[in-house]
Protein backbone atom coordinates (compact mmCIF):
# COMPACT_ATOMS: atom_id res chain seq x y z
CA UNK A 1 0.00 0.00 0.00
CA UNK A 2 0.72 3.61 1.06
CA UNK A 3 1.28 4.20 -3.00
CA UNK A 4 -1.47 6.71 -3.12
CA UNK A 5 -1.20 7.49 -6.31
CA UNK A 6 0.95 10.34 -4.96
CA UNK A 7 3.14 9.21 -7.86
CA UNK A 8 1.89 10.91 -10.90
CA UNK A 9 3.08 9.16 -14.12
CA UNK A 10 5.85 10.55 -15.91
CA UNK A 11 4.66 11.93 -19.30
CA UNK A 12 5.11 9.67 -22.39
CA UNK A 13 8.54 9.93 -23.49
CA UNK A 14 8.08 7.19 -25.93
CA UNK A 15 8.78 9.22 -29.31
CA UNK A 16 12.24 9.90 -28.15
CA UNK A 17 12.36 5.81 -27.77
CA UNK A 18 12.64 3.33 -30.69
CA UNK A 19 9.26 3.08 -31.49
CA UNK A 20 9.32 -0.38 -32.50
CA UNK A 21 10.96 -1.58 -29.06
CA UNK A 22 7.34 0.53 -27.53
CA UNK A 23 5.29 -1.35 -29.18
CA UNK A 24 6.18 -4.68 -28.29
CA UNK A 25 6.37 -3.65 -24.43
CA UNK A 26 3.01 -2.49 -25.01
CA UNK A 27 2.32 -5.55 -26.94
CA UNK A 28 4.26 -7.65 -23.54
CA UNK A 29 1.90 -6.08 -21.23
CA UNK A 30 -1.45 -6.72 -23.11
CA UNK A 31 -0.53 -10.37 -23.32
CA UNK A 32 -0.24 -9.98 -19.15
CA UNK A 33 3.63 -11.15 -19.03
CA UNK A 34 5.65 -9.89 -16.54
CA UNK A 35 8.95 -7.11 -17.36
CA UNK A 36 12.04 -8.16 -15.85
CA UNK A 37 14.85 -5.69 -14.68
CA UNK A 38 17.11 -6.37 -17.54
CA UNK A 39 13.84 -5.82 -20.01
CA UNK A 40 14.05 -3.16 -22.73
CA UNK A 41 11.37 -0.80 -20.44
CA UNK A 42 10.20 3.13 -21.65
CA UNK A 43 12.15 5.50 -19.36
CA UNK A 44 9.06 6.49 -18.12
CA UNK A 45 7.71 3.33 -16.75
CA UNK A 46 11.30 3.19 -14.67
CA UNK A 47 10.85 6.24 -13.34
CA UNK A 48 6.91 6.00 -12.69
CA UNK A 49 7.68 2.41 -10.85
CA UNK A 50 11.20 3.53 -9.38
CA UNK A 51 8.92 6.21 -7.45
CA UNK A 52 5.92 3.96 -6.38
CA UNK A 53 7.91 1.36 -5.04
CA UNK A 54 10.30 3.40 -2.95
CA UNK A 55 7.34 5.65 -1.86
CA UNK A 56 5.98 2.56 -0.61
CA UNK A 57 8.98 1.37 0.90
CA UNK A 58 9.60 4.50 2.72
CA UNK A 59 5.92 4.24 4.15
CA UNK A 60 6.69 0.65 5.09
CA UNK A 61 10.00 2.02 7.02
CA UNK A 62 7.84 5.64 8.46
CA UNK A 63 4.78 3.27 9.55
CA UNK A 64 6.87 1.32 12.18
CA UNK A 65 6.97 4.64 13.96
CA UNK A 66 3.27 5.03 15.01
CA UNK A 67 3.33 1.90 16.07
CA UNK A 68 6.52 1.47 17.64
CA UNK A 69 5.60 4.28 19.85
CA UNK A 70 3.05 1.54 21.77
CA UNK A 71 5.46 -1.12 21.67
CA UNK A 72 6.59 -0.95 25.18
CA UNK A 73 3.23 -0.20 26.73
CA UNK A 74 1.94 -2.73 25.08
CA UNK A 75 -1.19 -3.80 27.98
CA UNK A 76 -0.41 -7.68 27.74
CA UNK A 77 2.77 -9.74 26.80
CA UNK A 78 0.75 -11.07 24.03
CA UNK A 79 -0.43 -8.20 22.79
CA UNK A 80 3.75 -6.80 23.17
CA UNK A 81 4.29 -10.14 21.12
CA UNK A 82 2.14 -9.11 18.09
CA UNK A 83 2.63 -5.67 18.17
CA UNK A 84 6.49 -6.63 18.15
CA UNK A 85 6.09 -9.28 15.28
CA UNK A 86 4.11 -7.13 12.96
CA UNK A 87 6.83 -3.82 12.86
CA UNK A 88 9.07 -6.15 12.25
CA UNK A 89 7.22 -7.34 9.36
CA UNK A 90 7.12 -3.93 8.58
CA UNK A 91 10.77 -3.52 8.64
CA UNK A 92 10.86 -7.03 6.08
CA UNK A 93 8.26 -4.89 3.57
CA UNK A 94 10.41 -2.18 3.75
CA UNK A 95 13.15 -4.06 2.58
CA UNK A 96 11.74 -6.32 -0.16
CA UNK A 97 10.56 -3.55 -1.56
CA UNK A 98 13.85 -1.35 -1.47
CA UNK A 99 15.01 -4.18 -3.58
CA UNK A 100 12.73 -4.18 -5.52
CA UNK A 101 12.74 -0.87 -6.46
CA UNK A 102 16.53 -0.92 -6.97
CA UNK A 103 16.40 -3.37 -9.74
CA UNK A 104 15.16 -0.48 -11.80
CA UNK A 105 18.78 0.79 -11.60
CA UNK A 106 18.67 3.23 -8.06
CA UNK A 107 20.47 2.22 -5.37
CA UNK A 108 18.55 1.79 -1.87
CA UNK A 109 21.18 4.19 -0.21
CA UNK A 110 20.13 7.11 -2.88
CA UNK A 111 16.34 6.05 -2.41
CA UNK A 112 17.25 6.16 1.29
CA UNK A 113 18.94 9.42 1.13
CA UNK A 114 16.56 11.17 -0.74
CA UNK A 115 13.70 10.16 1.54
CA UNK A 116 15.95 11.68 4.62
CA UNK A 117 16.58 14.87 2.46
CA UNK A 118 12.74 15.04 2.69
CA UNK A 119 12.50 14.89 -1.48
CA UNK A 120 10.41 11.83 -1.31
CA UNK A 121 7.39 11.34 -0.31
CA UNK A 122 5.70 8.08 1.89
CA UNK A 123 1.98 8.00 2.71
CA UNK A 124 0.17 10.50 4.60
CA UNK A 125 -1.34 8.00 6.98
CA UNK A 126 2.16 7.47 9.38
CA UNK A 127 2.00 11.63 9.58
CA UNK A 128 -0.98 10.76 12.02
CA UNK A 129 0.31 10.00 15.83
CA UNK A 130 -1.21 7.17 18.07
CA UNK A 131 -2.61 8.84 21.24
CA UNK A 132 -3.97 5.81 22.94
CA UNK A 133 -3.68 1.92 23.06
CA UNK A 134 -6.83 1.70 20.96
CA UNK A 135 -4.65 3.72 18.20
CA UNK A 136 -2.55 0.58 17.70
CA UNK A 137 -5.98 -1.96 16.81
CA UNK A 138 -7.52 0.59 14.56
CA UNK A 139 -4.38 0.85 12.45
CA UNK A 140 -4.28 -2.85 12.17
CA UNK A 141 -8.04 -2.82 11.21
CA UNK A 142 -7.98 -0.06 8.81
CA UNK A 143 -4.89 0.73 7.83
CA UNK A 144 -3.50 -2.72 7.36
CA UNK A 145 -6.93 -3.48 5.79
CA UNK A 146 -6.58 -0.71 3.41
CA UNK A 147 -3.08 -1.68 2.42
CA UNK A 148 -4.30 -5.26 1.93
CA UNK A 149 -7.15 -3.83 -0.52
CA UNK A 150 -4.44 -1.49 -2.20
CA UNK A 151 -1.81 -4.80 -2.17
CA UNK A 152 -3.38 -7.46 -3.75
CA UNK A 153 -3.98 -5.90 -7.15
CA UNK A 154 -0.23 -5.29 -6.79
CA UNK A 155 0.29 -8.71 -7.01
CA UNK A 156 -0.46 -8.89 -10.73
CA UNK A 157 1.47 -5.53 -11.24
CA UNK A 158 3.41 -5.93 -14.36
CA UNK A 159 7.14 -5.23 -13.15
CA UNK A 160 7.78 -8.83 -12.10
CA UNK A 161 10.00 -7.92 -8.62
CA UNK A 162 7.21 -5.61 -7.37
CA UNK A 163 4.70 -8.19 -8.06
CA UNK A 164 6.73 -10.96 -6.13
CA UNK A 165 7.70 -8.39 -3.44
CA UNK A 166 3.96 -7.92 -3.30
CA UNK A 167 2.76 -11.43 -2.72
CA UNK A 168 5.46 -11.65 -0.22
CA UNK A 169 3.91 -9.04 1.65
CA UNK A 170 0.26 -9.34 1.24
CA UNK A 171 0.89 -13.36 2.98
CA UNK A 172 2.46 -11.70 6.10
CA UNK A 173 -0.05 -8.56 6.05
CA UNK A 174 -3.33 -10.94 6.63
CA UNK A 175 -2.51 -11.54 10.49
CA UNK A 176 -1.56 -7.63 10.70
CA UNK A 177 -5.58 -6.65 10.37
CA UNK A 178 -6.47 -9.44 12.14
CA UNK A 179 -4.70 -8.88 15.17
CA UNK A 180 -5.70 -4.94 15.16
CA UNK A 181 -9.25 -5.81 14.75
CA UNK A 182 -8.95 -8.39 17.93
CA UNK A 183 -7.79 -5.77 19.84
CA UNK A 184 -10.81 -3.54 19.06
CA UNK A 185 -13.06 -6.27 19.89
CA UNK A 186 -11.85 -6.69 23.17
CA UNK A 187 -11.71 -3.29 24.03
CA UNK A 188 -15.43 -2.59 22.41
CA UNK A 189 -16.35 -6.21 24.82
CA UNK A 190 -14.36 -4.15 27.90
CA UNK A 191 -15.44 -1.39 29.86
CA UNK A 192 -17.38 2.01 28.79
CA UNK A 193 -14.02 3.88 29.08
CA UNK A 194 -12.14 0.86 26.59
CA UNK A 195 -15.42 1.42 23.97
CA UNK A 196 -15.08 4.96 24.00
CA UNK A 197 -11.28 4.42 23.76
CA UNK A 198 -12.18 2.63 20.63
CA UNK A 199 -14.69 4.93 18.85
CA UNK A 200 -12.38 7.83 19.65
CA UNK A 201 -9.64 6.34 18.06
CA UNK A 202 -11.91 5.42 15.25
CA UNK A 203 -13.20 9.07 14.80
CA UNK A 204 -9.74 10.51 13.90
CA UNK A 205 -8.16 7.50 12.19
CA UNK A 206 -11.66 6.97 9.80
CA UNK A 207 -11.23 10.09 7.38
CA UNK A 208 -7.01 10.11 7.17
CA UNK A 209 -7.90 6.38 6.13
CA UNK A 210 -10.05 7.12 3.64
CA UNK A 211 -7.32 9.55 1.92
CA UNK A 212 -4.80 6.56 1.92
CA UNK A 213 -6.17 5.64 -1.63
CA UNK A 214 -5.29 8.67 -2.89
CA UNK A 215 -7.21 12.07 -4.78
CA UNK A 216 -10.33 11.03 -6.40
CA UNK A 217 -10.21 9.66 -9.81
CA UNK A 218 -11.59 12.76 -11.34
CA UNK A 219 -8.66 14.63 -10.26
CA UNK A 220 -5.82 12.47 -11.10
CA UNK A 221 -5.13 13.00 -14.09
CA UNK A 222 -2.22 10.39 -14.58
CA UNK A 223 -3.21 7.32 -13.80
CA UNK A 224 -4.39 6.07 -17.35
CA UNK A 225 -0.22 6.01 -18.44
CA UNK A 226 -0.35 3.21 -14.91
CA UNK A 227 -3.34 1.29 -15.99
CA UNK A 228 -2.29 0.76 -19.46
CA UNK A 229 1.14 -0.25 -18.18
CA UNK A 230 -0.95 -2.70 -15.72
CA UNK A 231 0.90 -0.89 -13.06
CA UNK A 232 -2.34 0.17 -11.34
CA UNK A 233 -5.20 -2.23 -12.09
CA UNK A 234 -8.02 -0.33 -10.08
CA UNK A 235 -8.84 3.34 -9.60
CA UNK A 236 -8.57 5.02 -6.37
CA UNK A 237 -12.38 5.87 -5.87
CA UNK A 238 -12.84 2.21 -7.03
CA UNK A 239 -10.46 0.42 -4.12
CA UNK A 240 -11.77 3.06 -1.55
CA UNK A 241 -15.44 1.74 -2.32
CA UNK A 242 -14.42 -1.83 -1.89
CA UNK A 243 -12.53 -0.98 1.29
CA UNK A 244 -15.39 0.91 2.79
CA UNK A 245 -17.88 -1.61 1.78
CA UNK A 246 -16.01 -4.34 3.47
CA UNK A 247 -15.19 -2.28 6.91
CA UNK A 248 -18.75 -1.05 7.69
CA UNK A 249 -20.23 -4.50 8.58
CA UNK A 250 -16.78 -4.89 10.63
CA UNK A 251 -17.11 -1.64 12.60
CA UNK A 252 -21.31 -2.51 13.22
CA UNK A 253 -20.46 -6.30 14.07
CA UNK A 254 -17.78 -4.14 16.53
CA UNK A 255 -21.34 -1.74 17.51
CA UNK A 256 -18.90 1.36 16.65
CA UNK A 257 -19.95 4.25 14.61
CA UNK A 258 -17.99 5.60 11.44
CA UNK A 259 -18.01 9.61 11.74
CA UNK A 260 -19.93 10.12 8.71
CA UNK A 261 -23.45 11.01 9.87
CA UNK A 262 -24.40 11.42 6.02
CA UNK A 263 -23.01 7.45 4.83
CA UNK A 264 -25.84 5.68 3.23
CA UNK A 265 -26.28 2.48 1.65
CA UNK A 266 -27.15 2.52 -1.74
CA UNK A 267 -29.65 0.00 -3.77
CA UNK A 268 -26.43 -2.20 -4.62
CA UNK A 269 -25.49 -2.39 -1.09
CA UNK A 270 -22.54 0.31 -1.72
CA UNK A 271 -22.18 2.75 1.36
CA UNK A 272 -21.81 6.19 0.17
CA UNK A 273 -19.90 8.37 2.32
CA UNK A 274 -19.49 12.18 2.17
CA UNK A 275 -17.17 13.95 0.73
CA UNK A 276 -13.50 13.95 1.98
CA UNK A 277 -11.32 17.38 3.03
CA UNK A 278 -8.62 17.23 0.25
CA UNK A 279 -7.82 19.95 1.72
CA UNK A 280 -6.53 18.24 4.70
CA UNK A 281 -4.60 15.75 2.51
CA UNK A 282 -2.74 18.02 0.62
CA UNK A 283 -1.52 19.98 3.51
CA UNK A 284 -0.50 16.48 5.12
CA UNK A 285 1.35 15.71 2.21
CA UNK A 286 3.01 19.36 1.88
CA UNK A 287 4.43 18.17 5.26
CA UNK A 288 2.16 19.88 7.53
CA UNK A 289 0.74 17.07 9.46
CA UNK A 290 0.40 16.58 12.95
CA UNK A 291 3.74 14.23 12.73
CA UNK A 292 5.77 15.30 9.89
CA UNK A 293 8.74 16.85 11.22
CA UNK A 294 8.98 13.81 14.26
CA UNK A 295 8.54 10.81 11.79
CA UNK A 296 11.40 12.49 9.34
CA UNK A 297 13.64 13.40 12.32
CA UNK A 298 13.00 9.81 14.07
CA UNK A 299 14.31 8.67 10.56
CA UNK A 300 17.06 10.61 10.10
CA UNK A 301 18.28 9.93 13.94
CA UNK A 302 17.95 6.23 13.27
CA UNK A 303 20.00 6.52 10.04
CA UNK A 304 23.01 8.65 11.42
CA UNK A 305 22.98 6.83 14.91
CA UNK A 306 23.52 3.78 12.84
CA UNK A 307 26.37 5.04 10.74
CA UNK A 308 29.66 4.01 13.05
CA UNK A 309 27.60 0.13 12.38
CA UNK A 310 27.40 0.64 8.98
CA UNK A 311 31.24 2.46 8.88
CA UNK A 312 32.63 -0.38 10.83
CA UNK A 313 31.24 -3.71 8.63
CA UNK A 314 32.39 -2.02 6.07
CA UNK A 315 36.15 -1.59 7.51
CA UNK A 316 35.93 -4.99 8.74
CA UNK A 317 34.52 -6.63 5.35
CA UNK A 318 37.44 -4.77 3.81
CA UNK A 319 40.07 -5.85 6.55
CA UNK A 320 39.15 -9.50 5.93
CA UNK A 321 39.54 -8.93 2.27
CA UNK A 322 42.57 -7.61 2.37
CA UNK A 323 43.86 -10.62 4.67
CA UNK A 324 42.89 -13.00 2.10
CA UNK A 325 44.53 -11.58 -0.70
CA UNK A 326 48.06 -11.59 1.48
CA UNK A 327 47.68 -15.01 2.90
CA UNK A 328 46.98 -16.34 -1.00
CA UNK A 329 49.43 -14.41 -2.53
CA UNK A 330 51.91 -16.06 0.14
CA UNK B 1 25.83 -10.16 -24.23
CA UNK B 2 25.89 -11.66 -20.83
CA UNK B 3 24.44 -9.31 -18.15
CA UNK B 4 24.65 -9.12 -14.52
CA UNK B 5 20.96 -10.38 -12.91
CA UNK B 6 20.45 -6.90 -11.74
CA UNK B 7 20.17 -3.66 -13.71
CA UNK B 8 23.31 -2.11 -15.38
CA UNK B 9 23.33 1.06 -13.85
CA UNK B 10 22.60 -0.34 -10.19
CA UNK B 11 26.44 -1.36 -9.86
CA UNK B 12 27.99 1.91 -11.48
CA UNK B 13 29.42 4.84 -8.90
CA UNK B 14 25.93 6.64 -8.62
CA UNK B 15 26.32 10.02 -9.22
CA UNK B 16 25.59 12.34 -5.66
CA UNK B 17 25.00 15.54 -5.45
CA UNK B 18 24.44 15.21 -2.19
CA UNK B 19 28.16 15.45 -0.16
CA UNK B 20 26.97 13.29 2.84
CA UNK B 21 25.50 10.20 0.50
CA UNK B 22 25.55 7.20 2.46
CA UNK B 23 27.99 4.99 1.03
CA UNK B 24 26.91 1.81 -1.02
CA UNK B 25 26.50 -1.62 1.15
CA UNK B 26 26.75 -4.98 -1.03
CA UNK B 27 23.96 -6.69 -2.46
CA UNK B 28 23.70 -10.51 -1.98
CA UNK B 29 20.66 -12.51 -3.12
CA UNK B 30 19.10 -14.83 -0.68
CA UNK B 31 18.17 -18.49 -1.73
CA UNK B 32 15.97 -20.75 0.53
CA UNK B 33 15.69 -24.47 0.36
CA UNK B 34 12.05 -24.42 2.01
CA UNK B 35 11.92 -28.06 2.68
CA UNK B 36 13.84 -31.47 2.26
CA UNK B 37 14.70 -32.62 -0.84
CA UNK B 38 13.75 -29.53 -2.70
CA UNK B 39 16.18 -27.15 -4.03
CA UNK B 40 16.93 -23.95 -3.36
CA UNK B 41 14.69 -21.12 -4.35
CA UNK B 42 15.52 -17.23 -5.08
CA UNK B 43 13.76 -15.08 -3.03
CA UNK B 44 14.92 -11.93 -2.82
CA UNK B 45 17.88 -9.82 -1.73
CA UNK B 46 19.47 -7.76 0.74
CA UNK B 47 22.64 -5.95 1.51
CA UNK B 48 25.52 -6.50 4.17
CA UNK B 49 29.12 -5.87 4.19
CA UNK B 50 30.54 -9.14 4.34
CA UNK B 51 28.83 -13.17 3.61
CA UNK B 52 27.98 -13.94 7.46
CA UNK B 53 26.40 -11.01 8.00
CA UNK B 54 24.37 -11.66 4.70
CA UNK B 55 23.44 -14.86 6.49
CA UNK B 56 22.42 -13.42 9.32
CA UNK B 57 19.99 -10.58 7.67
CA UNK B 58 18.78 -13.32 5.50
CA UNK B 59 17.50 -14.95 8.30
CA UNK B 60 16.09 -12.42 10.32
CA UNK B 61 14.29 -11.04 6.88
CA UNK B 62 13.55 -14.78 4.88
CA UNK B 63 12.52 -16.89 7.12
CA UNK B 64 10.53 -15.38 10.17
CA UNK B 65 8.03 -18.49 10.15
CA UNK B 66 9.33 -21.15 9.00
CA UNK B 67 10.26 -20.97 5.70
CA UNK B 68 13.15 -22.43 5.36
CA UNK B 69 15.84 -25.41 6.48
CA UNK B 70 18.74 -24.17 3.84
CA UNK B 71 20.01 -20.72 2.83
CA UNK B 72 22.22 -19.45 0.42
CA UNK B 73 23.57 -16.06 0.05
CA UNK B 74 25.43 -15.08 -3.29
CA UNK B 75 26.93 -11.61 -4.05
CA UNK B 76 24.85 -10.07 -6.68
CA UNK B 77 27.88 -9.30 -8.81
CA UNK B 78 28.50 -13.34 -8.94
CA UNK B 79 25.65 -13.48 -10.96
CA UNK B 80 25.48 -13.61 -14.81
CA UNK B 81 22.08 -13.78 -16.45
CA UNK B 82 21.25 -13.95 -20.34
CA UNK B 83 20.26 -10.72 -22.22
CA UNK B 84 16.86 -10.92 -22.90
CA UNK B 85 17.84 -9.76 -26.29
CA UNK B 86 19.38 -12.93 -27.00
CA UNK B 87 16.06 -14.78 -26.24
CA UNK B 88 15.46 -16.07 -29.54
CA UNK B 89 19.13 -17.14 -30.54
CA UNK B 90 19.04 -18.89 -26.24
CA UNK B 91 15.63 -20.49 -26.51
CA UNK B 92 14.07 -20.85 -30.07
CA UNK B 93 16.28 -23.57 -31.27
CA UNK B 94 14.60 -26.29 -28.68
CA UNK B 95 11.43 -24.98 -29.88
CA UNK B 96 11.42 -27.02 -32.92
CA UNK B 97 12.64 -30.02 -31.93
CA UNK B 98 9.50 -31.76 -30.62
CA UNK B 99 11.23 -34.77 -31.06
CA UNK B 100 12.37 -34.48 -27.42
CA UNK B 101 8.91 -34.97 -26.30
CA UNK B 102 7.14 -38.13 -25.66
CA UNK B 103 3.97 -37.40 -27.68
CA UNK B 104 6.24 -37.03 -30.62
CA UNK B 105 6.36 -41.29 -30.79
CA UNK B 106 3.01 -42.82 -31.87
CA UNK B 107 2.52 -46.20 -29.23
CA UNK B 108 -0.54 -47.98 -30.42
CA UNK B 109 -3.27 -48.04 -27.70
CA UNK B 110 -3.20 -52.04 -27.15
CA UNK B 111 0.19 -51.49 -25.47
CA UNK B 112 -1.04 -49.39 -22.51
CA UNK B 113 0.27 -46.96 -20.87
CA UNK B 114 3.78 -46.05 -21.65
FE1 LIG C 1 2.20 -2.10 3.49
FE1 LIG D 1 3.48 -3.74 5.52
FE1 LIG E 1 1.13 -4.34 7.78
Amino acid sequence: MYTQALNTAEADDRGLEDAAKAVQFQARIDGEERIEPNDWMPAAYRKTLTRQISQHAHSEIVGMLPEGNWITRAPTLRRKAALLAKVQDECGHGLYLYAAAETLGTSREELVDAMLAGKAKYSSIFNYPTLTWADIGTIGWLVDGAAIMNQIPLCRCSYGPYARAMIRVCKEESFHQRQGYEIMLTLCRGSDEQKAMAQDALNRWWWPVLMMFGPPDATSQHSDTSTKWKIKRFSNDELRQKFVDATVPQAQYLGLTIPDPGMIQDADGHWRYSEIDWTEFKQVLAGNGPCNRDRLAARRKAHDEGGWVREAAAAYAAKRAQRRTAQAAE
Amino acid sequence: MPQSARSVGLHKQQSRENAMATPNTPLWEVFIRSRNGLAHKHVGSLHASDATMALQAARDIYTRRGEGLSIWVVPSTAITASDPADKGMMFEPAESKIYRHPTFYEVPDEVGHM
